[in-house]
């Protein structure tokens, strides 16, 4: 008897190899032409692959799990000559019959495309179908097109109702009922899929502005970040008990103008941090005055409001100056000279924070520091397990012009300060 | 090449592919309609249409000409028919009816491309218009190119030999019209020129007319063909034209016959149009001559969809828009399918026949225990009024609960009973429905109701 190989036709969409889900046949098994050999899954859709002959599997192609190429050997079959001849008597078969090669045949298989929500939701009808009254699974239900519509939208298969109407007719309320009594885990109704529409949203105005700017600070800058742990417990008790103090009197301090302040002071000994590079003309310039870019979150998208002359402001004049200048941002009031002209840059995203962040540089500036989510976590600490504040510092550096070793120096250096928060204050 | 893109392009504009670009375009999605020819395809242009046009007309002039006398004495003598007008008058109705299509395409948002489509894969086609050449890149592909008529290998198309499109389009009477195939269009065209004054001559190689409906049916049919004094040769076939294209030689019961007429009209049934536009590049299932698709009117490749003729019988114009509509709810998102439980057929022939369901034969072989039960026009008030008692309208239900699983019909004008019927089948009724539903008198529709009480042995009238 002769043997046929069945080969993974082309499952459409321009797919070249597709993975095996699931076998619906064994070695030895005996399959009718039209049985379902395999479900075969693309990245797109699951694809039942029909027998075109009857036979018997002589072996697989591979295992669930194994990705096959279009055209390659799903499974062999030994035709069951008789039965095949049968089948095919009523076409028109080719003078060769069964020699006709496998090549021929692949592409002719009947594929039966389902999209994948479709094969689940067919295997969950399937599983209550159980224990349903057999006489009328078979036959079609008699419903009017509405109901028959109205269960289509819900997921629900006619066949499972039994109608209480004359001749079994489904009415409305027979299918409000089966709907209300269907357990919600079982034959769920699949949410109605959405209508398959995009809609463009045209790029404009600040959004397209930070997109270039974007953009062209990853394709010019080699950003690497860097990520260090900050022991903040007592700058936190210093901020809370100089915020009771000055209630009132003096704005109120957040972490980021400690934050601004230990970078000013570290500035002094990496001054080389302090500066925006012309990478057109190959040129570093050096700050003498540092110029902090303040990230600020606005209702059109990011912007960047600088807090001119940190180095001559004290803790309170920070704070109250980058409030200043946040607000003026969001409410769309900041001059052009108020978003000009930093020398580096700090971004915090506030409450959320996250542990780590890897900062886009502020081109052509050298260097963005980010800080992160405040939260207290068991630091070993002399023998023992305690309690600290902590928070990340992650910041990002242009590699072109700032090595490793100093930025990870630069950022000791501040983490000096802030675990240090009485040096901020008497300006060490 | 001019590039454009869309969420559904369409090949063809005929009834499936009309509906389902409206219904798209409706639906939100860009559409593109691609048509070579013109707008409402064979049903508008060279089918359904123009061919109901001709019936009436050939009707009308029918019932008044010849000197005949009616029963209630109209007599009208010196009838004429310019049958220049009837073409004009039949077109008119075609042009309103395609510009209607065109207005709602519009209306939907739709862009028609006047053009033919090439295939080049599942989600591009490459249109060459009149001016330019465009290709339209779309998410989903509908393929909805109907059927042409079938040529006859031994009588090809040429000449004399002429289509059901030739004769809709002819500028005079032929005096003698051999028709070759007698289904519902070789019927339907040839009662028609029979009563505009062809002599006319029907071919047929099975051995009765309409060999694809029951003989009930189209007895009254043979019976009308006879007094119209159309010859019907059965059990015959078109063998050849002879050499001076005035005759055709059939052969009927081992016997060679020579039949003389001026045209040759080929009705041997339609084939669908699966080839000349790149479909052979998909590479999709077929079902014998047809795209083989599922209930949702999938093809075997994602995203792609066909509608229509080209998916298989019955080959009707309201089973392709009843699909569209389909196809362009479901790649909106909609959960559809096309699973009717009838699809009505009418054969416009005098008298007309249409089945709806189930014919008694059919339920029969799908195991059912069949109730029947018939109403003869002839005790109708209505068909006495109207002079034409001929036929019967018959109801086929399930012995055990009484479900109504279709209907047949003979009879003057009973095209418009298809609707009653169609909706019991579709609506599950059972006879006792259809018992219960009250029927205007005197109209033809009082049958169907006799026809149920009768199914239960408690006929009225009859």
């Amino acid at each position: 008897m002769p043997v046929e190989m069945v080969k993974l036709p082309d499952v459409g969409e321009g797919v070249a190899e597709a993975e095996i889900v699931e076998w619906h046949v064994a070695v030895g098994d005996t399959v009718e032409e039209e049985q379902v050999l395999a479900a075969v899954m693309t990245d797109k859709v699951t694809v039942e692959i029909p027998s075109p002959f009857a036979g018997v599997i002589l072996d697989l192609g591979g295992e669930v799990g194994a990705r096959l190429a279009v055209g390659s050997a799903l499974v062999r079959i030994k035709i069951d000559a008789e039965r095949d001849s049968v089948a095919k008597g009523s076409e028109a078969a080719g003078p060769n019959g069964h020699a006709r090669s496998a090549a021929a045949i692949a592409p002719q298989m009947a594929v039966t495309v389902n999209r994948r929500d479709d094969v689940q939701a067919r295997k969950d009808r399937g599983n209550t179908d159980v224990g349903l009254k057999t006489a009328t699974a078979r036959e079609r239900p008699i419903a009017s097109p509405a109901i028959r519509a109205r269960a289509r939208e819900a997921g629900v298969d006619l066949r499972q109702l039994a109608g209480s109407g004359t001749a079994g007719r489904i009415t409305q309320q027979d299918l409000a009922d089966f709907i209300d009594a269907r357990p919600v885990n079982v034959s769920r109704p699949r949410q109605t899929p959405r209508a398959d529409r995009v809609t463009q949203i045209k790029v404009t105005g600040l959004r397209r502005k930070i997109a270039e700017r974007m953009a062209e600070s990853t394709r010019r800058i080699a950003h690497f970040s860097y990520v260090e742990e900050i022991d903040v417990t007592a700058l936190d008790e210093l901020r809370q008990q100089l915020n009771a103090k000055f209630i009132d009197r003096r704005p109120k301090l957040t972490v980021l103008p400690f934050v601004v302040t230990a970078m000013v002071l570290a500035l002094r000994d990496f001054p080389q941090m302090n500066g925006t590079y012309d990478d057109e003309n190959e040129v570093v310039h050096r700050h003498s005055a540092v110029h902090v870019g303040i990230a600020t979150q606005t209702a059109s998208g990011l912007m960047v409001p600088v807090l001119r002359h940190a180095e001559a402001r004290d803790l309170w004049d920070c704070a109250e100056e980058i409030k200043g200048i946040a607000d003026a941002a969001r409410s769309g009031s900041a001059a052009r000279e108020d978003l000009n002209g930093s020398t580096i840059t700090v971004t915090s995203l506030g409450d959320l924070g996250g542990i780590v962040t890897t900062p886009v540089i502020n081109r052509p500036e050298l260097a963005i520091i980010g800080v992160n989510r405040m939260t207290i976590r068991p630091l070993w600490q002399q023998g023992q397990f305690v309690p600290r504040t902590t928070m990340n510092l992650s910041s990002s550096f242009d590699h072109r012009i700032i090595d490793g070793y100093e930025a990870a120096q630069f950022i000791r250096c501040i983490k000096e300060f802030l675990e240090a928060p009485a040096l901020l204050l008497v300006g060490a | 090449m001019k590039e454009s893109a869309a969420d559904v392009v369409i090949i063809g504009g005929g009834p499936g592919g009309y509906v389902t670009a409206i219904r798209a375009g409706q639906l939100g999605l860009r559409t593109v309609l691609v048509e070579r020819a013109a707008l409402g395809g064979t049903c508008l242009n060279i089918g359904c249409i123009p061919s109901k046009a001709l019936i009436h007309a050939a009707e009308a002039f029918h019932g008044v000409s010849g000197g005949r006398e009616t029963p209630f004495g109209l007599n009208v003598q010196q009838v004429a028919l310019d049958f220049a007008r009837t073409v004009a008058w039949k077109d008119s109705i075609v042009d309103r009816l395609t510009k209607g299509v065109a207005g709602l395409l519009k209306k939907g948002g739709v862009s028609v491309v006047a053009g033919t489509a090439e295939i080049i894969d599942g989600k591009t086609i490459v249109v060459a218009a009149a001016d330019e050449t465009m290709r339209v890149r779309a998410r989903h592909l509908v393929l909805a190119t109907g059927s042409r008529p079938l040529a006859l290998e031994a009588v090809p198309f040429g000449g004399n030999v002429i289509s059901s499109t030739d004769l809709l389009s002819l500028k005079d009477i032929p005096g003698r019209l051999a028709v070759a195939g007698a289904g519902y269009i070789g019927l339907e065209l040839g009662i028609a020129f029979a009563k505009l004054g062809s002599r006319v001559t029907i071919i047929e190689a099975a051995d009765r007319i309409l060999p694809l409906w029951d003989a009930d049916l189209t007895r009254p049919v043979a019976r009308r063909l006879a007094q119209l004094k159309v010859e019907v040769l059965t059990g015959a076939r078109a063998k050849k034209l002879t050499s001076d294209g005035g005759s055709l030689l059939v052969e009927q019961h081992g016997e060679t016959r020579k039949i003389d007429a001026d045209k040759f009209l080929v009705a041997v049934g339609r084939e669908p149009c699966t080839s000349g536009f790149g479909l052979e590049r998909l590479d999709l299932t077929m079902d014998g001559k047809f795209v083989k698709i599922s209930d949702r009117c999938e093809t075997s490749m994602s995203n792609v969809w066909a509608v229509g003729d080209l998916t298989g019988e019955p080959m009707l114009a309201h089973r392709a828009m009843a699909q569209g509509a389909v196809v362009a709810e479901i790649i909106a998102g909609k959960r559809a399918a096309f699973s009717p439980m009838a699809i009505p057929a009418v054969c416009f022939t005098d008298p007309e026949i249409v089945s709806v369901g189930l014919t008694p034969e059919q339920a029969k072989a799908a195991g059912h225990d069949v109730k029947l039960g018939a109403f003869r026009f002839a005790a109708n008030g209505r068909a006495l009024t109207q002079i034409d008692d001929t036929g019967f309208v018959r109801i086929v239900a399930r012995a055990d609960n009484h479900l109504v699983l279709g209907a047949q019909a003979v009879g003057n004008g009973i095209s418009e009973l298809t609707s009653s019927l169609a909706l019991a089948v579709e609506m599950g009724a059972v006879l006792e429905d259809l018992i219960g539903t009250i029927q205007a008198h005197p109209t033809r529709g009082e049958a169907i109701q006799e026809a149920a009480l009768g199914a239960l042995g408690y006929a009225l009238h009859a």
